[in-house]
């Protein structure tokens, strides 16, 4: 009997290797489940989850609501578009309000960096990261790198090079946390501009050559270019010269993966830009495992909430 | 206090024997019939009924046996300490149509036999579904729930613990009853 060390999935930074563990062991099991005639079990019938998305999403929603689902739990939805945030109602006050309908759980979405914690410390429920900011995105994380145990036995040595837009990227510290923790040795590429100055702080080694990183390699993340973080086209702001010259640069094709001198498995936690930092040609292709990252997102979540779950009290 | 022997390793082997036999009687061949052991612990009494089974009917009857886990299907999820750690189902048929014999080790309550039901109903509808246990714990059950095949009947009190170990993890095949002073001990 095992449980985890923490209330709340805040971030990959709170948690330890044995958690990591036991979310992987636990996920084994459900992903077992969704591949039944019938996909549901009775776990979390008792229990009531509110998924509060203050930012847009459509692959996160849909994973945690299929996983709540799943597991029987009662699920309400709520975007923040046309809702009381518009009239000036506090985070706080927002949430206890849903609570106080009696909800057991709460998944959130947040632009502001930090609005999780924030929350885990102001309201009486248990929260999970669904994303804040440019923080971190502890579910992504985790389901990467169960997707890389699945696809290369163990994440222990292996050499995993993030590229593209760090910068901004909460899946950029989560996966840097998580693959740490699990022995991996972990590469940041990409524009000077979208590295952050003291990443390698982190124990991270930074690149700024793509073919240079990918020879390194045994997976290459590649992020998606945040468009929306940078004010549009990615002009205005000036992270880069241009998406075209972006795509020459660090963008991933079938010609640079053709002459690497090994195999190497590509990954990508979606939306693509296609053409933009990976091609048709690579994102479709067998070295890709950009589709069962999302299969094992649900089962990811299903261990994930189960686990939290157990710690809920009854009365 | 030492716990007492309710079953050795000889008597274990009889017990399996006629058990076997018995699903035999009911069920010929195996034809339309699939084992199904119970995780974690009625695992090994399935695995040695199987080697049984192929044993009288001879090689020529492929006997399949299947591993279910009920551990999302209990019924005593957040009332206990800490979640319970789940265990692989490992079932590569499907038991649409199927004669099903639900195998485990202990029958106490009831609730395991309960949640297994449950969890197997998730691989299709069964012909019908008997149960077949090595030592029936009499008069303690809270659902009601019986067995078909008993390997043996006991009468113990609520403090006691029935343990039956198992060669493959415990080097020795027994049965034990303990009393609640040794379970401090």
């Amino acid at each position: 009997m095992s449980e985890l060390s923490v209330k709340h999935l805040l971030g990959i930074k709170g948690l330890i290797k044995s958690d990591i563990d036991l979310i992987f062991s636990t996920a084994d099991q459900f992903k077992e489940v969704i591949n039944r005639p019938i996909k549901k079990v009775p776990s979390l019938r008792d229990i009531t989850i509110a998924n509060l998305f203050f930012e847009n999403s459509t692959r996160t929603k849909l994973s945690f609501e299929l996983a709540e689902k799943r597991l029987s739990a009662d699920v309400i939805n709520f975007s923040s578009s046309g809702s009381s945030v518009k009239k000036g109602e506090t985070l706080i006050d927002t949430v206890n309000n849903i609570l106080s309908m009696k909800v057991d759980m709460v998944v959130m979405r947040h632009p502001n960096p930090g609005a999780a914690a924030f929350l885990a410390q102001h309201v009486n429920t248990t929260i999970v990261n669904a994303g804040d900011g440019t923080h971190e995105h502890p579910t992504q994380a985790l389901l990467d790198a169960y997707t890389i145990r699945e696809r290369l036995g163990d994440c222990k040595g292996k050499k995993i090079v993030i590229v593209g837009d760090i910068k901004h990227s909460r899946v950029a510290l989560s996966n840097i946390f998580c693959l740490q923790l699990l022995g991996a040795e972990v590469m940041v590429c990409g524009p000077t501009t979208l590295i952050p100055k003291h990443i390698h702080e982190l124990g991270v080694k930074v690149s700024h050559n793509l073919k240079e990183a990918l020879e390194w390699c045994d997976v290459a993340n590649m992020l998606r270019i945040q468009l929306e973080r940078q004010g549009g086209d990615g002009q205005s702001i000036g992270y880069f010269p241009s998406i075209r010259e972006y795509a020459m640069q660090f963008g991933l094709n079938k010609e640079i993966l053709d002459g690497l001198s090994k195999k190497i498995v590509v990954m990508h936690p979606g939306p693509i830009n296609r053409g933009v930092e990976i091609n048709s040609d690579v994102a479709d292709s067998d070295q890709s495992i950009i589709l069962q990252q999302v299969e094992n997102g649900v089962a990811i979540r299903m261990a994930v909430l189960y686990l939290l779950a157990s710690g809920i009290s009854r009365s | 206090m030492r716990p007492s022997t309710l079953i050795d390793s000889r008597q274990l082997e009889l017990i399996i024997e006629r058990l076997s036999h018995q699903l035999v009687e009911n069920h010929d061949d195996f034809k339309d019939s699939v084992l199904l052991g119970i995780q974690p612990r009625g695992i090994y009494l399935t695995n040695r009924i199987q080697a049984n089974l192929e044993k009288i009917l001879g090689p020529k009857c492929k006997i399949q046996s299947g591993k279910l886990d009920i551990t999302f299907y209990r019924d005593d999820f957040r009332r206990r300490e800490s979640p319970l750690e789940a265990n692989t189902t490992n079932l590569d048929f499907i038991i649409e149509d199927k004669r099903v014999i639900l195998i485990d080790d202990v029958l106490y309550t009831g609730r395991t036999i309960r949640a297994a039901m449950d969890a197997m109903l998730a691989y299709g509808r069964p012909k019908d579904v008997e149960l077949l246990i090595l030592i029936d714990r009499r008069f303690s059950r809270q659902l009601p729930i019986e067995s078909n095949y008993v390997g043996m009947a006991v009468d113990s009190l609520a403090s006691q613990r029935v343990k039956v170990q198992w060669a493959e993890s415990e080097k020795e095949d027994k049965v034990l009853l303990y009393s609640t002073e040794e379970k401090n001990v």
